[in-house]
């Protein structure tokens, strides 16, 4: 390997087919990752199948990490180590390395069949291709099987532990401790006590091999400097765990249930799996037979002084448009968040994108103006979840969270925050008066502009509300025109209120005025950070997309250039365009893969050298 | 309460709009009626609806309501449900909303068994759109939108219902206040799904499409009014009766007079029969067809959560997860 162990930070990419278990001996080495002290960032890129054809490009399935020193924001531009645990692997995964990385590969698939269905004509091994790196070869299938024979295993049992024996050779080139892998282990096998000791065997095995073998004259172990971070207790967390965790506060400060009603569709059904095991913190979960009857149980739920959220992906989120427009009408706290796949149609279902901004401003039927927000990194899930709750509770209205596949399984180190920094959610009261009761149920506080949130039960209350145009002061059903000429600016005036409570906008690094500042949203935020790092122009990241905070314009308008790298065809650039009049450069990318540093490191000085 | 609620008390200030002399009224009434008598607490009762004619009825009952969007009552009702076990909540629906574009959450809530009353307005037409044919729609219905009559083979909401699963599957006639309370009540006492199909006249795009069975005059025998545990006879004398036919296996009409001992006896329990009931025509089935207690979906859901839907840990405890460590 040409880094040796002054690194700042390693990139690692494991690579295997979609059965070989490599996203869990990827989160399993982000974890013992994150206990030795080092910063993070992974990214996790599986193929849409489950289990695709063993040994085919298309069904690689690969785990990166970025590790060091930190601050890591990224997964990293190039593996500087990969383990390839078959030629599709390697084949698929060798145009992503530098020179002189290092290439960990598994001899015993390297089989002319295997090498024939990753479309090698010559062993790649042999035929030079590997020159310009560093190839350990090992015999990883066999070595495991010899490792774990002793518990009579079939074939097929004994293989499935091999990503434990890689993940033990990791780990000794990392110097990483053992005890929380098997801790691990020991509590997701603990029901089949055969496999648990097979693969905790495998594990020492693929350890002790790294250790003594003659192959540890190249695998030299490597000790990265421990992260500079903030003093606190820290945890790894992935986007839909935090979201999950951040649901549940949110119900916490508002000192109401959770009811999760959602239809499992890729990358979101994380979220819902996590919320299962949140119970005892007030969280239900039903899962609907279609995502508008998802969406429709969460407003039901609402509607009955739960806090309703639903969750999806751009295709389902397109299914419950009607039903968001039933809940402004209604005007009910409802949270969708949508994590953002690869589109149109069924697209890329595994795949990140950012291209779901213009639905979630625009995708209604009617004048149905909406708060939308993004999270930009996982553990960044957690705040922007009782953000949305917080809006929905305080304008009664649904909010769309905007996340993406990419964060919903990325982990990074999170500092556990302290819920008592958070401020309680307070719920809109129903105003003494003797008023009739559908009169109570539309007062509204005059700067929130939410209405009182009365629910069914709630004695001498009883009233009417639906999707019909309703009368601004008495809530009847009201066809008057200059009514829903009234109703429709009302509508419009609360979502706008939202941008008096949310504070202004801050720049996240850089100068505050100057020839240029990059403007993204979502998951960029890493690569961003990394690329205006480097480059030392200006960096904005929004949370709020709808309604913009109100001092954005004035904030852009003191830069030369306005930069707006996206995962979509260009969609903040318009938004952008349309309500604040700047006319920004946009830099798109629609990969399926998320931005490089160094992409946006040559666009920066590409923008540069020419004002220059 | 100490005063006990009447039918009136359960009216809104809101001015009826359906077209003059169209079922609903009746039905209306009828619903107002089985509250009172049923003792109903209206800041405990919910009305969810879907669109259609029928889906108005929320607003004029002085309980919650919440006229939502078309087909997605059931769902939306769930929720509320599962918010709120306690609420007691009813869903209005028409045909096309519950048989055609709602579909789906009336499949679902059926087989689930949630706590919901779902009266289905049957009147074998899209009555707010203007009178095209619909889900139910006998084949050969001329409408606008099928001028040369339509193709399409009704489906049963019947069986529909017993094909989902449902517990509770009754019906009743619009203007047979008897027959009505009847159902109603004993819909509202079901701890589940009640799934009730109303016979409902559109007096404007498909008048009498039931006549040939809700005629008052011929009404006695045109229609079997069933009790559990009772036997099956009709006619004004009570002197016709159903009897199972082994040869073709199916129901029949036999004179009670001569042969008593073969007319059935009415078990709500028997699904076997309660599909063949529910095909039966002339006479037409009526009242509870079929009714097989099962936990409720709510009840299910609230025993298998950990905690009920109480909080019973702050996120504080476990915000750490399985692994965490500390940076000094």
């Amino acid at each position: 390997m040409n880094r040796n162990n002054n690194l700042e930070s390693i990139v690692i990419r494991i690579a295997g087919d979609s059965g070989d278990g490599i996203q869990l001996m990827g989160s399993q080495f982000a974890v013992s990752t994150a206990l030795a002290g080092a910063d993070f960032a992974t990214f996790p890129d599986y193929p849409a199948e489950i289990r695709a054809p063993v040994g085919t490009t298309f069904g690689v399935s690969a785990y990166q990490i970025n590790l060091g020193g930190g601050p890591i924001t990224t997964a990293g531009d190039a593996p500087d180590v990969l383990v390839a645990f078959n030629p599709a692997a390697l084949r698929v995964s060798l145009p992503l390395l530098d020179k002189g990385a290092l290439v960990i590969v598994n001899n015993n698939t390297f089989t002319a069949r295997n090498l024939a269905k990753a479309g090698y004509v010559n062993d790649p091994r042999e035929d030079g291709t590997l020159n310009d790196y560093q190839v350990v070869a090992a015999d990883i299938s066999h070595l495991n099987l010899e490792s774990v024979k002793e518990y009579g295993l079939s074939k097929s049992e004994g293989g499935r532990c091999k990503n434990f024996y890689a993940l033990g050779m990791l780990l000794w080139m990392f110097d990483r401790q053992l005890p929380s892998v098997e801790a691990w282990i020991n509590r997701r096998l603990a029901g089949t006590p055969t496999m648990r000791d097979a693969n905790i065997k495998a594990l020492h095995a693929g350890h002790a091999f790294a250790d003594t073998t003659e192959l540890s004259a190249n695998l030299s172990q490597i000790r990265l400097p421990t992260a500079d971070m903030e003093p606190g207790d820290y945890r790894s967390i992935t986007g839909a765990e935090a979201l999950a965790l951040g649901l549940a506060a949110a119900g916490e400060l508002a000192d109401r249930s959770i009811m999760f009603c959602s239809y499992p569709i890729t990358p979101a059904s994380p979220l819902l799996h996590r919320l299962t095991h949140l119970a005892e913190l007030g969280v239900g979960t039903f899962q609907a037979e279609d995502e508008i009857a998802a969406i429709c149980a969460a407003i039901g739920a609402s509607y009955g002084g739960m806090i309703g959220v639903t969750s999806s992906s751009g295709p389902g989120i397109a299914l419950k448009t009607e039903a968001m427009g039933l809940a402004i009408s209604a005007e009910l706290p409802l949270v969708i968040v949508n994590w953002q796949r690869g589109g149109p149609s069924t697209g890329l279902p595994t795949k990140t994108e950012q291209s779901d901004l213009y639905q979630a401003v625009y995708g209604r039927n009617g004048d149905t103006p909406i708060p939308v927000l993004s999270a930009s990194t996982s553990g960044e899930c957690f705040e922007m979840a009782i953000e949305a709750t917080r809006i929905a509770l305080r304008h009664m209205t649904p909010v769309i969270l905007l996340a993406d596949g990419y964060l919903s399984n990325a982990a990074e180190p999170w500092r556990i925050p302290d819920l008592s920094d958070f401020a309680p959610i307070a719920t809109n009261p129903v105003p003494e008066s003797d008023e009739s009761p559908q009169r109570r149920a539309f007062t509204r506080d005059a700067k929130s502009l939410g209405r009182a949130w009365v629910t069914p039960g709630m004695p001498g209350l009883m009233h009417r509300i639906g999707g019909l145009e309703k009368d601004i002061n008495s809530g009847h059903i009201s066809y008057d025109p200059a009514n829903h000429q009234r109703m429709t600016d009302l509508r419009a005036a609360k979502v706008d209120a939202v941008a008096e409570f949310i504070g202004e906008q801050l720049i996240e690094q850089g100068p505050d005025s100057g020839d240029l500042v990059v403007v993204g949203w979502g998951s960029t935020y890493g690569p961003i950070y990394q690329a205006t790092r480097r480059t030392g122009v200006s960096f904005i990241h929004l949370r709020h997309l709808n309604p913009l905070p109100r001092n954005l314009g004035e904030l852009l308008a003191r830069f030369d250039t306005v930069l707006v790298p996206e995962m979509n065809g260009g969609q903040l650039t318009t938004l952008l365009r349309a309500n604040l009049r700047v006319e920004p450069v946009s830099f798109t990318k629609v990969t399926g893969q998320p931005f490089l540093i160094r992409e946006l490191v040559e666009k920066i000085e590409t923008l540069r050298g020419e004002a220059a | 309460m100490s005063d006990k609620l009447m039918p009136k008390d359960f009216a809104t200030s809101q001015e009826v709009r359906w077209c003059p002399g169209c079922g609903d009224y009746a039905i209306l009434k009828s619903v107002q009626k089985a509250l009172a008598d049923g003792g109903a607490d209206p800041a405990n009762t919910a009305f969810v609806s879907g669109i259609g004619c029928a889906s108005r009825f929320p607003y004029y009952v002085e309980t919650y309501g919440f006229h939502t969007i078309h087909g997605r009552a059931p769902a939306i009702a769930t929720g509320l449900k599962l918010a709120n076990p306690e609420l007691d909540v009813w869903v209005v629906t028409g045909d096309g909303d519950s048989l055609s574009i709602g579909g789906n959450h009336l499949m679902h809530a059926l087989r689930r068994n949630v706590g919901l009353k779902i009266l289905l307005f049957n009147n074998e037409i899209y009555g707010l759109t203007k009178g095209q044919y619909s889900p139910t729609s006998r084949v050969g219905t001329r409408s606008p939108s099928s001028p040369a009559g339509s193709v399409d083979t009704p489906v049963s909401p019947g069986q529909v219902a017993m094909g989902c699963g449902a517990h509770f599957f009754a019906r009743g006639v619009d203007t047979d206040k008897v027959g009505m309370s009847h159902v109603l009540q004993q819909a509202h006492a079901f701890v589940g799904t009640s799934f009730v199909e109303i016979f409902q006249n559109c007096i404007v795009y498909n008048e009498d499409v039931f006549a040939d069975f809700t005629e008052r005059k011929t009404a006695a025998d045109t229609q079997l009014h069933l009790k559990h545990g009772e036997p099956m006879l009709f006619g004004k004398h009570n002197d016709k009766g159903i009897r199972f036919n082994q040869n073709s296996w199916s129901l029949e009409v036999v004179d009670a007079t001569t042969s008593p001992d073969e007319v059935l006896v009415h078990d709500e329990g028997n699904a076997v029969v309660a599909r063949m009931l529910i095909d039966l025509h002339m006479p037409v089935a009526m009242g509870v067809i079929y009714r097989q207690q099962a936990v409720s979906f709510e009840d299910a859901f609230y025993a298998h959560h950990p905690s009920r839907m109480k909080r019973k840990k702050s996120v504080r405890d476990l915000i750490k997860g399985p692994s965490s460590w500390t940076v000094d």
